[in-house]
């Protein structure tokens, strides 16, 4: 493991690496800050600018930047303007925004900095102890464990949708994975479900797919609902200090917040968002009678909660990513979609193959952290000038980089058609409450999940593997549990509260 | 029927289509030998078909109940919604990234592009046009640099009738 780190350090130390995080940060707060622009919408529109690097290693950095970035300029965008740009900082806002109200806007955005890189320091740390630990775990895994845990993954993020969800994150999944299907597989040298068009031969494109399913349709939003894309006066940001009382009183709210963010964060489909929301529910409900009262109207523990959750929660969702090749958020899929591009597989074999990227990332996980803290904190009032931007300005140019995205990956100016159409397929999806990461995930890992399930069937030449090996058959049990537990559960409580009301 | 109920039927109608496709049309041109084998290219279709199929109908026929009032259902709370929604100029956007789409390479890149932008903003309102110009065409000049220069992926910025 040391001789990893060591890797991992002169590889992130390198002057270029270095730029990367620094300038991936600032991009992403930059972007994040804006309203409406999540990680996964900025992480898919600096992809072709990723992938043309050409250095995996560098790519991934500049990503990961990017998405640490994001999450900050969303917390930023959340505190001052009480316009959350990412699920994952509504949270923040409960509190950040009643103190930037109170005139203490810049000592919400330092604790909101400070929790930021506490979560996400110590989540580096966790991730560095059990991502080594799970991938030589991983390396005992065949094709079938590998089929099993895909499906796990995939079950496990349906299960997490919520309730009444669930049917419908599967069926999202289901649609990413018979949209994975189209085109030339690698097993069979035949074309699929092309319907004879050339410009399907190939598949669909992954990038064209992101900025479909989450750039446009955030843009196309900011479009019909103005109110969303307030634009308000952010005001003279000042008094970035925090005092010593303040200090110690959120000091176990990060470390408790840290742990339990992290572990959220692992576990696939529950991402940044669940964490933020039961970070701040947990620290609610501990804290004592006369803090209670202060949550939601600036509470400085209220605040410093979700902010470490969310950011140990994004760390957390680096390792099933790094070890088993399996993204369990939306963001890493898309992580995920720009390694294959790079012709790395990330996986277990990772560590082995390619030490360098896989520690690499992780030191890079910890500059980031600092470049955040020590660099960004101060330019804050600077950056948020962004906030004045005209939307009539700020949408085409939003447009445009979708755009951009699809034509450079590409070269092809049929996918700007499909772009399009995919992306207002994803609207109409948004409105009927269809989630759509699960069609992303789905998309990103059907050709995997399909070449794993071949190649078990052929060596056990049908599906005896299911019953034949143990591990498989356990996951799969799990993987129906997953779907099962939370509607039967939702059943129960419903036919008990008819109960209820029936004796009353 | 709300709107996600309908979509359901409508995400039910492409399972039955690639069903069919994977059950009825695909195995047609397989070569003899392939047969043989335990896995054929249809085998993970036709599975994906049919859960397709189960899910869109649990969907369509409303078996999962949610536990949020009627009310608070966003699909519900689309309908209210729309008519506050500015879709004219959503759509006109669309319809521009399509006539965008459709320009670049006869058009060329600067041209296609500063017009974007440009109409992009009036769309939306903007009516300051030496303002939406310069920026337009400031923005075109550094994307077109970094992409063609920096990056080196090759992007025709005049129009094909000028050469290059």
């Amino acid at each position: 493991m040391l001789e990893g780190i060591l890797i991992g350090l002169q590889t992130a130390f390198s002057i270029q690496n270095l730029l990367m995080v620094i300038g991936g940060c600032l991009i992403g707060t930059f972007i994040g800050m804006l309203p409406g622009l999540g990680p996964m919408s900025i992480i898919a529109i600096m992809i072709p600018v990723a992938i043309s690097l050409g250095d995996p290693s560098a790519a991934l950095i500049l990503l990961a930047g990017v998405y640490y970035g994001a999450i900050f300029g969303g917390s930023t965008s959340s505190i001052l303007l009480n316009a959350p740009g990412v699920a994952g900082t509504v949270a923040t806002s409960f509190d950040g925004y009643p103190m930037a109200r109170d005139g203490k806007a810049g000592k919400a955005l330092t604790i909101a900095a400070i929790a930021s890189f506490c979560g996400g320091s110590i989540g580096a740390i966790l991730l560095m102890i059990f991502a080594p630990m799970l991938s030589s775990v991983a390396l005992l895994f065949h094709s079938a464990e590998y089929f099993a845990l895909m499906v796990v993954g995939l079950s496990a993020i349906a299960a997490f949708a919520g309730t009444g969800q669930v049917a419908k994150a599967i069926m999202m999944t289901l649609l990413g994975l018979i949209m994975a299907t189209v085109g030339e597989g690698a097993l069979f040298n035949m074309p699929r479900f092309t319907m004879g068009l050339m410009d399907l031969q190939s598949g669909f494109a992954f990038i064209t797919l992101a900025m479909a399913m989450f750039a446009l349709p955030e843009a196309l939003y900011l479009v019909m609902d103005p109110s969303r894309s307030k634009t308000g006066q952010s005001g003279d940001i000042k008094d970035l200090r925090i005092t010593r009382d303040e200090a110690k009183s959120i000091a176990p709210v990060v470390g408790r917040q840290s742990l339990q963010g992290f572990f959220i964060g692992v576990l696939p489909g529950a991402g940044a968002t669940i964490a933020s929301f039961l970070g701040y529910a947990v620290e609610r409900n501990i804290a004592p009678e006369k803090e209670k009262e202060q949550f939601g109207k600036g509470s400085i523990k209220g605040l410093a909660a979700p902010e470490t959750a969310n950011n140990a929660a994004c760390t957390g969702s680096f390792v099933p990513l790094l070890t088993l090749g399996i993204p369990g958020s939306g963001t890493t899929a898309i992580l995920l979609g720009a390694l294959i591009a790079l012709n790395v597989t990330p996986g277990p074999r990772l560590m082995v193959d390619d030490p360098q990227i896989f520690w690499a990332v992780i030191i890079s996980m910890y500059i980031g952290n600092l470049v955040l803290l020590i660099l960004n904190l101060p330019l804050i009032p600077y950056i948020a000038k962004i906030l004045a931007v005209p939307r009539n300005f700020l949408i085409p140019f939003i447009l445009f980089f979708t755009l951009m995205g699809a034509y450079i990956g590409q070269n092809n100016a049929t996918e700007l058609l499909l772009l399009v159409g995919f992306g207002i397929c994803a609207t109409i999806l948004r409105f009927a409450d269809y989630p759509l990461a699960p069609l992303l995930i789905g998309f990103i890992l059907g050709g995997m999940l399909e070449d794993n399930f071949s190649r078990s069937m052929q060596l056990y030449d049908g599906i005896s593997f299911i019953w034949e090996r143990p591990m498989t058959l356990g996951l799969l049990v799990i993987a129906a549990l997953l779907v099962i537990l939370p509607s039967y559960r939702a059943r129960r409580a419903r036919a008990r509260a008819a109960g209820i009301a029936d004796g009353d | 029927m709300a709107l996600d109920r309908w979509i359901g039927l409508i995400l039910l109608g492409i399972f039955a289509a690639y069903g069919y496709a994977a059950w009825f049309t695909m195995d047609g041109s397989l070569a003899p030998f392939m047969r043989r084998n335990p896995i054929w290219p249809s085998t993970f279709p036709k599975v994906l078909s049919v859960m397709g199929i189960l899910v869109g109908l649990i969907i369509v026929l409303g078996l999962e109940k949610s536990n949020k009032p009627r009310e608070e259902n966003p699909s519900v709370i689309v309908y209210r919604q729309l008519r506050e929604f500015k879709l004219g100029q959503a759509g006109l956007l669309l319809g521009l990234m399509v006539a965008y789409a459709l320009m670049l390479r006869p058009a060329g890149f600067i041209i296609a592009t500063v017009g974007f932008l440009v109409m992009g903003s009036v769309i939306l309102g903007e009516r300051r046009w030496v303002t939406m110009i310069v920026v337009a065409g400031i923005a075109t000049g550094v994307v077109w640099y970094l992409v063609q220069v920096v990056l080196g992926i090759f992007l025709r910025p005049l129009p094909a009738f000028m050469g290059v």
